[in-house]
């Protein structure tokens, strides 16, 4: 009965006209080329050498961070949705496994399935690939049926899944893998599978109703219900697209690692999320763009590898990205309350 | 008078000290304004010790406010409040607790997974020499306190098993335990069975033979003739009237209540009203409504009145299948309907404007046309899931000129704009998807008078196009205003349907206060 019942605090009638928002992503990158710069002059300070300068560098660091990139196109809309994944690391090591071991060379003696060799590599990545997809599933239905807290399902499915991978092979690695299969991890496509990824569901995000309703949920589940959305099928469908590309990031790291690994996958759910979020996703659900979010990876990557190229120690390297991490979210808040005090 | 201290007067308190006088708390010419609201019109109070003292009024009458302001948590632009003949200053809760004014609020403020004893001595915990709290103690001095009230419950006991009623009951004795001498009462009894009222009544009995004064905020005018000593009835922010309990009548205290003006800023136009769409039978909900029956005509406007909490809402949200029926009928146009999601109801042709912009109605984070158009997502608009992103940005147009929203462009963030043009996006959310029945719960809350009218407006014009709308309000004159027919509930129960000529303001609140 409170009388100040208002919804928000009415803002003036006639809000201020002609001014064009800039994109969001546009301070990210804008960050991003301040980083470059700073690592490019510290390179000629500290080590006498160009930091951009050398394809190879950039290159690399390109590289490890595709893997991450695919996985955080995922969580970026898992967290546009209001939700969080913290599976996904994990169910890249199970991933791994299980298309490493469809993915031996022929005629192998001592392979997992001895008359599973040689097989066309369309098997071990279909095989990776509904991997991912059922661990979305799972997440998925758990929270959209039994609502659970997103935060509590995925960390189940951060235990079992690992558990799987570990289980497999009781912790042994998969080795022999075949050269069609490991051509998916060579060379630039790694990189080319994350943007064709990125892009794909940059559009989605953007153009279509499955966009549209992501977002909406994100903002306010309540009123997207009364809208007439269904909340559960979208969430399970959501979580289930993550876990695809979580299995699919699994593929590609077997592929270019040319060996199956049980603990693959370690901590890259944390990764993820710091990439989405520096990119500018919030953690409150409806704000996001996968943009950000390949942004947010490429920052990532500079400050691995600018660090290592200065020769940081690696445990430094931890502490400042954690920094980093915390920079890019107080920024962000100082942002959203700045905008809504207008 | 100078001011005491909330230390000084209780040492005062504690050495009986205390200057003789009739009235525990005597409050003058209280004024208390919120942004675009006053809430509070030079109001005063006084009440006596051993005395119930109840207030009255429609929703919105400033009660809760008052209470609220004497309660400490609000704090008031004007007024001078005495206590036993002491001038105070309330500046916190804390504050008015140590002055012996204790408040049980409407949502009742315990913390489910403590005991019930540590619930109660929160903050005051008996402790020893080392700071450990003395459990013992605690609980020894929980049952002393629940045996002087008559309360048969464990101190031991978590406070999250226990049934509404007990904690009322828990929020009872932590009030009483503060040794405060003025207790208030925000309609305590609106989540309890008849045993359980009475159980409460025995209890406020004690305290007022202890001396105590009790403030009590009801809309029942049974309770009111049961328990009150004296009735102050409040209407829109301005005391009206005090009476003893004795000398008054129920129809006396609805006119007081209700006394004011209708103006005619209602642009109500008599439109031909056509066939039966909605017809709802024995709908019920259950634990919330029961036995809901009505029809509703194309071009007809149903007026939905009552005090909040008695139903209205819930109604219309099982009609809209946000929260199914448990038994009941639904049918459009003769066909029944199952509507277990609102997806079913908008397949129906349904609309449905919630009654919390903020909670279930905008999505706060993003822009206008997002805002609009996602009901119109459901069917059609897109083909292979790419939404046709310039026929909608057109039909968001149309409907921002039709409804006059101010924004300069539909790229604009919702939280951007004030309360009345939300609304209108929200309105245009349901109109874009064309509906044959509109459902309006509180359609003109908490927005400025030009908007208000502005929305009248449309909902008369789509009446006349002959959608049929139901629409809820807690604002009278706009019931009667704008209703071709007006149905009551009181309680989860449908207490009567009255027809315009016969819809007033007291036929309407006699019906909501059965």
């Amino acid at each position: 009965m409170a009388p100040n019942a208002s919804a928000t605090s009415p803002t003036s009638d006639a809000p201020r006209a002609g001014r064009r928002r800039l994109p969001a992503e546009l301070s990210i990158l804008g960050v991003m080329i301040g980083m470059m710069i700073l690592f490019e002059i510290l390179g000629w300070i500290f080590v006498g050498q160009s930091f951009i300068a050398n394809p190879l560098r950039l290159k690399i660091m390109i590289l490890q961070e595709a893997e991450i990139g695919i996985i955080a196109v995922g969580v970026t809309q898992i967290i546009i949705m209001g939700g969080i994944d913290l599976s996904s690391g994990s169910v890249v090591g199970m991933t791994a496994m299980i298309a490493a071991s469809l993915a031996q060379v022929a005629g192998y003696s001592h392979a997992i399935y001895p008359s599973l060799t040689g097989l066309n590599p369309i098997f071990p990545v279909a095989a990776g690939l509904l991997c991912g997809l059922v661990a979305g599933l799972i997440n998925g239905s758990l929270i959209a049926f039994t609502k659970i807290p997103p935060f509590i399902a995925t960390l189940g499915m951060m235990v079992s899944a690992r558990g799987v991978a570990d289980w497999y092979t009781n912790g042994q690695p998969i080795g022999n893998l075949d050269d069609p299969f490991a051509a998916i991890g060579s060379g630039w496509w790694p990189v080319i599978i994350f943007l064709g990824v990125a892009f794909i569901f940059h559009i989605a995000l953007r153009f279509t109703r499955y966009g549209k309703f992501t977002y909406a949920i994100g903002a306010n589940l309540l009123a997207a219900r009364v809208s007439g959305i269904n909340v559960e099928r979208h969430m399970v469908l959501v979580y289930s697209i993550a876990g695809l590309l979580s299995g699919l990031s699994g593929v590609v790291h077997t592929a270019r690692a040319i060996s199956g690994q049980a603990g693959v996958g370690a901590g890259f759910e944390l990764d993820a999320i710091a990439a989405s979020v520096i990119g500018g996703s919030s953690l409150s659900g409806g704000v996001g763009r996968i943009t950000g979010t390949v942004i947010g990876a490429v920052i990532l990557g500079i400050l691995t590898s600018g660090f290592t190229f200065l020769n940081v120690d690696a445990h430094y390297q931890e502490i400042i990205k954690g920094g980093v991490i915390i920079a890019a979210v107080v920024a962000d808040q100082y942002r959203q309350r700045r905008r809504k005090s207008v | 008078m100078a001011s005491l201290s909330p230390t000084t007067a209780e040492a005062i308190r504690n050495c009986g000290a205390v200057p003789s006088s009739d009235y525990l708390l005597e409050v003058e010419g209280v004024r208390k304004a919120f942004p675009g609201v006053l809430a509070l019109d030079d109001v005063s109070f006084r009440l006596k010790r051993g005395h119930v003292h109840a207030l009255m009024g429609e929703n919105g009458a400033g009660k809760s406010t008052l209470m609220k302001i004497i309660a400490g948590v609000y704090t008031p632009d004007t007024g001078s409040f005495r206590m036993k003949g002491q001038e105070i200053r309330l500046t916190s809760p804390l504050d008015a607790l140590q002055y012996g004014i204790a408040m049980i609020h409407q949502e009742l403020n315990l913390m489910s997974f403590m005991t019930v004893a540590e619930n109660i001595w929160i903050r005051r915990e008996p402790l020893n020499a080392l700071g450990f709290v003395r459990h013992e103690e605690m609980r020894r001095r929980t049952q002393e306190l629940f045996s002087r009230l008559d309360i048969p419950l464990d101190p031991e006991a978590e406070v999250r098993d226990l049934s509404v009623a007990n904690r009322q009951m828990v929020e009872i004795a932590k009030a009483v335990s503060y040794d405060s001498d003025i207790l208030i009462m925000d309609e305590p009894t609106s989540a309890l069975t008849e045993r359980e009222v009475e159980h409460l009544f025995r209890i406020i009995r004690t305290l007022k033979e202890q001396g105590k004064g009790i403030i009590y905020i009801t809309h029942k005018m049974n309770e009111l003739f049961e328990i009150a000593d004296e009735v102050s009835v409040f209407r829109d922010g301005r005391f009206i009237a005090e009476h003893p309990a004795s000398a008054v009548t129920r129809d006396e205290i609805i006119r007081l209540m209700v006394g004011r003006e209708i103006t005619q800023m209602f642009p109500k136009e008599i439109v031909p009203i056509g066939d039966v769409i909605l017809s709802v039978r024995g709908l019920a909900l259950e634990g919330r409504f029961r036995d809901v029956s009505f029809d509703l005509r194309k071009g007809e406007i149903l007026g939905f009145a009552g005090l909040v909490g008695s139903g209205r809402s819930n109604v219309a949200e099982t009609l809209f299948g946000v929260t199914p029926a448990t038994a009941g009928q639904i049918l459009i146009e003769g066909k029944q309907f199952n509507m277990k999601n609102p997806g079913v109801a908008m397949d129906a042709g349904m609309g449905f404007l919630t009654e919390d912009r903020k909670d279930t109605g905008c999505f706060l984070v993003l822009d206008i046309v997002s805002n609009m158009q996602v009901a119109l997502l459901r069917r059609g608009h897109a083909s292979a899931g790419f939404v046709h992103e310039r026929e909608i940005e057109q039909l968001c147009q149309q409907q921002k000129q039709r409804l006059r929203v101010r924004t300069p462009d539909l790229e604009e963030p919702i939280i951007n704009l004030s309360g009345g043009n939300q609304q209108k996006v929200l309105i245009a959310r349901w109109l874009m998807t064309k509906p044959r029945i509109l459902i309006l719960d509180e359609p003109t809350r908490g927005i400025d008078v030009g908007a208000k009218a502005e929305i009248h407006k449309l909902i008369t014009e789509l009446a006349s196009q002959g959608v049929a709308i139901l629409m809820i309000s807690s604002e009278l004159p706009e019931v009667l205003g704008m209703s071709d027919r007006v149905l009551v509930m009181h309680e989860g129960r449908m207490t009567g349907i009255l027809d315009r000529k016969d819809a007033n303001q007291v036929s309407i609140m006699e019906l909501a206060s059965r």
